[in-house]
């Protein structure tokens, strides 16, 4: 814990606090979600210890998914001028989901690209948690395998795998699973296209089913204007304030 | 000595027994399973992708996509996050609302896979009477949304309008004319709430005439008993929801453990199973199909006492009427500013859980403050319960893991997603 933190008040908060001592190395707290963030190093025994420990005891990973913190908080194109180009302007630009992979940006900003994030459940406590782990490498992602703590994680990491290139060390299965046989690249990466790379077509003359380069669709953005600070919302929340205080 | 080798057989994708596109690599001994590999994929369409360069409500299509046999479940868990990171308050009827059609999306589920679980074991006649009764319940979805299926009603902030008075009628045509066409519309004077309660007065005697098919008949109990046994320690490990985690004998049940929506309110029973065999589910999910009624019984009785606003009123979130956006300026202009841009989410993250039909349906987004969700990821039950596929079906006959693939409840597009 930085100092910066605010003091867990949950039960479950300082239990875990108690527990993990150091292995835990942030706690939080939003919107009655509790959220541990532990370093890669630490994945694999934590994850025991939280299964394992009678207090705690979260008998279910529920859900393990990757995430790709490359582009956060980055605006798409900025829409502050008029132009007569109108919406068309969007597809200039390097936003994610639609850069090639020669020009595609590097994380500047977070310091770690990659982070798996499991959402674990206690039947005994009705509890859950979630816990977090960036992985400390952005070119070869990698993290310890769960499989032998949790057998259930077993898809779920072949799917964290598939979609964003993660490795689990120690699995015993890491294979493709969502994505076509022999498929390249790992699709859910923000850098990764959204039309995809290739597109597939049967070819009469060769009498099979042949890919090449996407050429049948072009790259758009359905988000008109990717907003973030905006007047309305901070008026509102000073109005809302503003009526909790009276 | 003749050498006696396993061999390796492809089930599917194009199998009816494989609902859907499940496409099984097994390796037999005779007619024993020496391993299972299923292959998924085949239905994949990045929909956690897709939603990330759309605003966030044109991402509530898709979840109807998903389970696209328990629709609105889908898209509560996704508006329920949502609403989850925006703080926004639901008004009391949305929630009634959104308890009446999950429970209706329950037994829409349950008919259907009791009519396909049936039909792979040989129960045809079970298959037509389940869709009959799905019939009129998805008349119910379309009278509210307009859509049989994919009714995208569910908004952040409640849902998208009121029941309606009128519940639609059978209109004469060639194949429902006469005694025909008055026997469909008998109960279809009224609202839609007289008309589910004309039909809640009547599905109990139907699931009796499912039971009366099924539930002591010997083909059903030779195909299902003691196949396929989930132990409570394995139901625990491979992170199994809903029926299956129930028919193990563990009492958890999102609804009365965690409530959402007015299940706090309501009067239902959790039913559990003792031996965790497919005869069990089947047990446990007919069960289900009468609790959900009794749900259905409640939520038509507090709806029909109380009117009120069935969407917040916080127009940065829900659009204002149309009444109000031609006489009002600042109406318009919400209007107009919230289907253009859609609405910001404060950054953070949000995990958020419904009991689907299938078990835990959930969707952990991510949101990184702008007018599209920054990463979505949908926790599909079936996804989980068929990872299991191997250990389970490991040792049983061929035969069986057809019954297997039923009592799983899977369906494709939540497992590819």
């Amino acid at each position: 814990m930085t100092a910066t933190d605010p003091v867990p008040h949950s039960a479950l908060a300082q239990l875990l606090q108690a527990r993990l001592g150091a292995r835990c190395a942030r706690i939080d707290e939003a919107r009655g979600q509790t959220t541990i963030e532990v370093l890669p190093e630490n994945w694999f025994n934590v994850a025991m210890t939280l299964r394992d420990d009678p207090q705690l005891q979260f008998e279910q990973l529920m859900d393990l998914c990757g995430v790709d913190y490359l582009s956060w908080g980055e605006v798409e194109w900025q829409g502050d001028e008029a132009s007569w180009q109108g919406f068309s302007r969007g597809v200039e630009g390097a936003g994610p989901g639609r850069f090639s992979w020669a020009g595609r940006p590097r994380p500047a900003h977070v310091p770690h690209r990659f982070a798996v994030v499991a959402h674990l459940l206690s039947i005994r406590h009705n509890q859950r948690l979630r816990v977090r782990a960036y992985c400390a490498d952005d070119e070869l992602p990698s993290l310890a395998s769960l499989v032998p703590v949790w057998p259930g994680v077993n898809w779920f990491e072949r799917e964290a795998f598939d979609l964003f290139g993660i490795v689990f060390e120690g699995h015993p299965d890491l294979r493709r699973i969502l994505t076509d046989y022999g498929f390249v690249g790992h699709p859910f990466r923000k850098d990764f296209p959204l039309i995809g790379n290739v597109e597939v077509r049967y070819d009469a003359d060769k009498k099979r089913v042949v890919y090449e380069p996407v050429a049948s669709v072009q790259p758009r953005v359905t988000v008109p204007r990717t907003i973030r600070d905006d007047s309305r919302y901070e008026q509102a929340q000073a109005e809302a304030k503003a009526r909790d205080g009276k | 000595m003749q050498e006696i080798k396993n061999y390796t057989m492809n089930f599917g994708p194009q199998h009816p027994a494989a609902h859907g596109v499940l496409r099984l690599v097994l390796e037999l001994d005779g007619e024993t399973v020496m391993r299972v590999d299923p292959h998924i994929g085949l239905l994949h369409r990045a929909t956690e992708k897709l939603a990330e360069s759309k605003p966030f409500n044109h991402s509530i299509g898709y979840m109807d996509r998903l389970d696209y046999v328990s629709m609105m479940c889908n898209e509560h868990a996704y508006v329920r996050a949502i609403e989850n990171l925006l703080g926004v308050e639901v008004p009391e009827r949305a929630q009634w609302i959104r308890t009446l059609f999950d429970e209706i999306t329950r037994i829409l589920n349950h008919l259907m896979w009791l009519g396909s679980n049936g039909l792979d074991l040989g129960a045809m006649a079970v298959f037509l009477y389940a869709f009959r009764d799905r019939e009129e319940l998805m008349d119910c979805y379309e009278a509210v949304s307009g859509a049989r299926m994919h009714a995208a009603y569910y908004r952040p902030g409640g849902v998208y309008r009121d029941l309606p008075d009128v519940m639609p009628r059978y209109a004469e045509s060639k194949w429902h004319k006469g005694q025909d066409l008055e026997r469909l519309n008998e109960w279809r004077n009224g609202s839609m709430l007289d008309f589910l309660d004309a039909f809640t007065d009547d599905f109990p005697r139907r699931v009796d005439e499912y039971e009366t098919l099924l539930t002591d008949n010997r083909i059903w109990k030779q195909r299902t008993v003691d196949i396929g046994i989930v132990s409570p320690e394995q139901a625990l490990q491979w992170g199994m929801s809903g029926p299956m985690l129930r028919a193990s004998g563990i009492e958890w049940d999102l609804r009365k453990k965690q409530p959402y929506a007015r299940y706090a309110e309501v009067d239902f029973d959790i039913p559990v199973g003792s031996r965790g065999d497919c005869y069990d589910r089947y047990l446990v999910r007919v069960e289900e199909m009468r609790q959900s009624n009794r749900i259905i019984k409640q939520c038509v009785r507090w709806l029909r006492a109380n009117p009120g606003p069935v969407i917040t009123r916080n127009f940065k979130v829900a659009p204002p009427s149309r009444v109000e956006m031609k006489r009002d300026m600042e109406a318009l202009i919400h209007h107009f500013k919230l289907f253009t841009e859609g609405y910001m989410v404060p950054a953070g993250e949000t995990y958020a859980a419904v009991e689907a039909p299938k078990g835990e349906f959930a969707v952990y987004l991510v949101s990184d403050g702008a007018n599209k969700p920054f990463r979505m990821h949908c926790r599909a039950p079936s996804f989980a319960h068929l990872s299991s596929m191997d250990t389970i079906v490991r040792g049983h006959m061929l035969p069986d893991v057809v019954a297997m693939i039923g009592t799983y409840d899977v369906v494709f597009g939540e497992v590819d997603r």
